[in-house]
């Protein structure tokens, strides 16, 4: 099966690293997500993109197994979601960075290295891909907010894992960066690591070979750019993305499958 | 337990633990200044003779439950960054199981511990005359291994809070029953049934226990030592409590 990406057309996608059915979350006796479903092909770029408040982090808590979870199943790498040696495959970039302080950016990215028994030449290696090379002795409440969130993707890239969630990874980062971090992304997915990153920004959508969209906690559609495009009736994603939310109370159930798989 | 992640955790803790001139201060320094200051209360107090000073008896006390209140507090604050920070959440998502982050953690702090012990004691020793009738090592040992105790306690503390606030509201609760029934301000055996039989569970009677034995004997004794081993598996149990209580999954 062809994978329908914009910028990657014609890669072949054997199999599923993630798969969700009918999940369903509470938090704080609110309903948070309501069955959601979707499935997310080994390799690809997916993007998770909703509204604040819309339950990305969520979803992304759940699939990493640090949420409790009402009711549903998900499958990681062909495990149950939070199985202890998923620990060891997927990486998590959590909201708010999350780092030490009062570290160094190098002792932060060694701390995580030596957990996955990676070396420090691959600590110094993870630095470098995320552009820190130069401020690798700073400590990292030293740095500014978007090199700052570059450390925490950095302790997630040294773990090399074959599943990376990242939850809003763009934010506060300038254009440059947020494209060499968007090419990083398809280096990554050609090496074969999967990514679902999320984002509230429809216009880096057009980076990902498919689209989760949730909306109060459901699944609205899961699509390529190109088919939001289409469905929306604007060349613009964010319009796009206007457009379906106001003409759907309909369900996408029939385009949720052909549309991640 | 995996030693390579436990030791990790360990340098990490110590790391940033240097980077920390208060903490050091309020390790190092803290204990050995409220010593002097206990010290000086006592100053111009009449003996009768033959009697020991207050500080022989009380100050010695001291040297084992100021450095237990400081690591208790020291612990649960570390732990509360850890959580606030979101490290907490993401290292439970990493291989790293909960026992050697807690146990990395133990260790750490245990090596901070020891540098308090041997400087607290030895101004208590140096200083301010302190004279027991048993070892100076014995004393370090019991004043370690009690502060390792509020390590652990505080490890655990922070383990049961799901929430920062949380944390912070175990100290009173952890902390203060155990030093109004140690046997500091009452002896213990002169407690009613129910006092006596609570403090027979709190650690840190057994610390105190341990001290008074050493006051009162130039050679160790079993009491002591029966003592410090109940000390030492307060101190393992509550560490293996605080990774089982540890949740990965919250909502
Ligand atoms: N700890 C919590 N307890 C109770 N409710 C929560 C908790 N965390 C989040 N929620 C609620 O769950 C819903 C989804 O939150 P979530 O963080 O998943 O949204 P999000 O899509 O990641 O939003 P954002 O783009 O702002 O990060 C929100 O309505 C939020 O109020
Ligand atoms: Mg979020």
């Amino acid at each position: 099966m062809p994978s329908a990406g914009a910028h990657r057309a014609g890669r072949i996608v054997s199999a599923t690293a993630l798969s969700v059915q009918n999940l369903h979350v509470v938090r704080g006796k609110k309903p948070v997500l309501q069955d959601v479903s979707a499935t997310v092909p080994t390799g690809a770029v997916v993007g998770l993109l909703g509204p604040s408040g819309s339950g990305k982090t969520t979803l992304l808590r759940a699939c990493v197994g640090v949420q409790r979870i009402s009711s549903g199943s998900i499958t990681v790498l062909g495990l149950p979601a939070g199985t202890a040696s998923l620990r060891e495959t997927v990486g998590y970039v959590t909201q708010a960075a999350s780092v030490y302080k009062d570290l160094t950016v190098e002792e932060n990215v060694r701390y995580f290295a030596a957990i996955h028994g990676r070396s420090r030449i691959e600590a110094t290696t993870a630095i470098s891909d995320v552009g820190l090379s130069k401020l690798a002795k700073r400590t990292a409440q030293s740095l500014s907010g978007g090199q700052f969130s570059r450390v925490s993707l950095a302790c997630a890239l040294v773990t090399a894992p074959r599943l990376l969630m990242l939850d809003e990874p763009t934010v506060g980062l300038d254009p440059v960066l947020r494209a060499d971090l968007w090419a990083q992304f398809a280096q990554l997915s050609t090496n074969g690591t999967t990514l679902v990153v999320s984002s509230h920004v429809m216009e880096e959508a057009s980076h990902c070979d498919s689209l989760l969209l949730l909306r109060a906690g459901r699944l609205l559609a899961a699509l390529t750019p190109g088919q939001l495009r289409e469905r929306g009736q604007s060349e613009d994603l964010e319009l796009a993305f206007l457009h379906l939310i106001q003409s759907t109370d309909v369900e996408f159930t029939d385009s949720a499958q052909d549309g991640a798989a | 337990m995996n030693p390579r992640m436990m030791m990790a955790t360990t340098v990490r803790v110590l790391a940033q633990l240097r980077q920390d001139p208060r903490s050091i201060a309020l390790i190092l320094v803290v204990p050995a200044a409220l010593l002097a200051f206990f010290y000086y209360l006592f100053d111009n107090e009449t003996l009768r003779p033959g009697a020991p000073r207050t500080f022989d008896r009380v100050g010695l006390i001291m040297l084992a439950i100021f450095p237990f209140i400081v690591m208790f507090l020291i612990t649960s604050i570390t732990m509360l960054r850890e959580r606030t920070s979101g490290t907490l959440e993401r290292l439970l998502t990493t291989p790293i199981h909960k026992a050697d982050l807690l146990f990395g953690y133990a260790i750490a702090f245990s090596i901070a511990a020891t540098l308090q012990a041997l400087v607290s004691t030895a101004v208590a020793y140096w200083a301010f005359g302190l004279s027991v009738a048993g070892s100076p090592w014995l004393v370090i040992l019991v004043a370690v291994l009690t502060s390792v105790l509020g390590v652990a306690l505080g490890l655990l503390a922070s383990a049961f809070a799901h929430t920062e606030f949380q944390a912070v509201q175990f100290m009173p609760v952890v902390v203060i029953p155990q030093l109004l029934l140690c046997g500091l301000f009452v002896a213990r055996d002169s407690m009613n049934g129910v006092l006596q039989a609570i403090s027979n569970l709190l650690p840190l009677s057994y610390s105190v226990e341990a001290l008074q034995q050493i006051a009162e004997n130039m050679d160790p004794t079993s009491t002591m030592w029966g003592d410090v081993l109940i000390v030492a598996a307060f101190v393992v149990c509550g560490l293996i409590l605080a990774s089982l209580t540890l949740r990965r999954r919250t909502a």
